[in-house]
């Protein structure tokens, strides 16, 4: 069964084209990163999911909804973490939940969910005494509260210290083992390797490639090719690696050389996904 | 039904946890009712001041439950993307918005009996000889002044402003319109001023209710211009009202 589907997805506010065609599929059960730097048009497309925007064309379905039309069950089947939001300063972790779960027809157990969330201790503090990471936690059990099917993470780290982030990357594969659909926007690589069982990867309003983490570094990428000729050194690009190095080892060999300080390398995720959000930029 | 109750005692739970607005909206009438009931002496319009100070401050007190205090909160919560948090939720919008004014409702009933046991310990005022015309006032206010406020809510923009602009706007009016005191000394312009005003016209009515022992629908014209500025902010409330915080 697909969570959600996307197709031809467009969007502009004003004359300014956020989302300009994107396509996309994701599986009951998967977590799906959208990755991307900032002003790709990420929280445009998720918030079209939301249910917040409207969209200017495409076909978008969302748990068999139509987001900009849901029937009363969509949002009883949807948790969301806004990318920013402040709950209720005055209340206790426990209080904020308990709000929240009345909101719902089929709550999870308070209790339970504050635990999952990591904020036991915290269960009677209030939500203005909690630290920056303790209130993300806050909101990511506020949206598990109502036992969604599908959760929605909008940059669920940003501005997180490493220790914080770890502690929220453990929380979010604890979704996964708990058979929820995550569609999760960030703009950090490897949140998105860590977490993520598909990648795809936006620029500019677009979808510019999708694939696990591994593919994104396997597929059509271009391996690098370094060595020394007459003490300068030589760089090749190619995704036809073996052709290559053919012709240059055969030529050596020919000549009775060597090639000095051969070395080929496979890009690492991150050189390819600067490479892909990127290039263009330079171009323009 | 049970979501709307549900969301009732959340937002009792929220308007007296939050010290600052039980503080600024609920004690400062009651303050002000004992400070200048202490000051004023004598007779104002021909009752005991401390009986017109009552039916003034009653009606300050409406404002500042339902315009000030209900502006305030939504910015705030607007601005903090909590309302847009909420839209996510199964909660439907008009049941969080009359959630919300029957908690200002109960507020601002609480404030009125907390007057009238406060002026009858303190002052030795007298119950309102109309109960069933005050609580009809008690009703029209919050509901004029609500939807003046949440009106209001939609041309501020940031929260660190939304108090500072309620404040600029609620203590000049009141001033102006004889809930601090009565005007007939002040200069014409002012009086002038005042007489456009919301405010100016609850007084009328809880004046009339109160100390003149008339029923509330004695005051045709009072009504009628009170209703008018319900229905501006309804409009205003409807075009400007924002669920999202202000883009930055």
């Amino acid at each position: 069964m697909r969570a959600i589907s996307v197709h031809g997805l467009r969007k502009s506010y004003g004359g300014l084209a956020a989302v300009r065609g994107v396509d996309f599929e994701i599986e009951e059960g998967e977590v799906f990163g959208l990755l991307g730097p900032n002003g790709a048009g990420k929280t445009t497309t998720v918030e079209i999911l939301e249910g917040y925007r409207e969209r200017d064309a495409g076909e978008v379905t969302v748990l068999g909804h139509d987001p900009q039309r849901p029937g009363p069950e969509f949002r009883q089947r949807i948790g969301v973490v806004l990318q920013q939001s402040d709950l209720w300063p005055n209340l206790t972790v426990q209080e904020v939940h308990r709000a929240f779960a009345g909101y719902y027809a089929r709550p999870r157990d308070v209790d339970e969910v504050i635990e999952l969330v990591g904020l036991g201790e915290k269960r009677g503090a209030r939500v203005k005494s909690l630290s920056g990471g303790q209130k993300r936690r806050l909101d990511l059990g506020v949206a598990l509260v109502g036992d969604p099917d599908l959760v929605f993470l909008d940059e669920p780290t940003t501005g997180f210290d490493p220790a914080a982030r770890r502690a929220a990357w453990e929380m979010i594969r604890s979704l996964r083992s708990l058979g929820k659909t995550v569609l999760l926007t960030t703009h950090y690589l490897d949140e998105a390797e860590q977490l993520a069982d598909r990648v795809a990867v936006m620029r500019e309003g677009r979808i510019v490639r999708v694939g696990t983490p591994r593919e994104l570094t396997s597929a059509e990428v271009e391996v690098e090719i370094r060595y020394r000729r007459d003490g300068e050194e030589v760089l090749l690009r190619t995704a036809d690696a073996t052709r290559v190095l053919h012709e240059l080892t055969s030529e050596a060999l020919a000549r009775g050389g060597e090639l000095e300080r051969l070395e080929v390398r496979r890009p690492t995720l991150e050189e390819v996904y600067l490479a892909l959000v990127q290039d263009e930029e330079v171009e323009a | 039904m049970r979501m709307f109750l549900h969301q009732l005692r959340t937002e009792q739970l929220l308007y007296w946890r939050s010290r600052e607005s039980a503080v600024f909206t609920f004690i400062f009438p009651l303050l002000l009712f004992v400070l200048l009931g202490s000051v004023y002496s004598g007779r104002i319009y021909g009752v005991p001041a401390s009986e017109a100070l009552l039916a003034a401050l009653l009606a300050y007190g409406c404002t500042m439950v339902a315009f000030a205090g209900l502006a305030i909160t939504l910015v705030i919560r607007r601005e903090q993307s909590l309302l847009k948090r909420l839209r996510a939720t199964p909660l439907p919008p008009p049941t969080y918005v009359l959630a919300l004014l029957a908690s200002t409702l109960v507020v601002f009933a609480i404030q009125t009996v907390a007057l009238f046991l406060l002026g009858r310990a303190v002052f030795g005022t007298p119950f309102p000889s109309r109960v069933g015309s005050i609580v009809l006032v008690v009703v029209f206010g919050i509901a004029c002044f609500a939807a003046l406020g949440i009106g209001l809510s939609g041309l501020v923009r940031s929260a660190e402003g939304s108090s500072a602009v309620v404040n600029l706007i609620v203590l000049p009016m009141a001033f102006l319109t004889g809930a601090f005191g009565p005007t007939q000394h002040y200069p014409q312009v002012l009086r002038a001023i005042g007489d456009v005003l919301p405010l100016k016209y609850l007084v009328d009515l809880t004046n009339a209710v109160y100390l003149h022992h008339h029923s509330f629908w004695s005051r045709p014209e009072a009504i009628g211009v009170l209703a008018a500025w319900g229905v501006a902010g309804l409009v205003l409330a409807t075009l400007k009202f924002r669920w999202e915080p202000t883009a930055s």
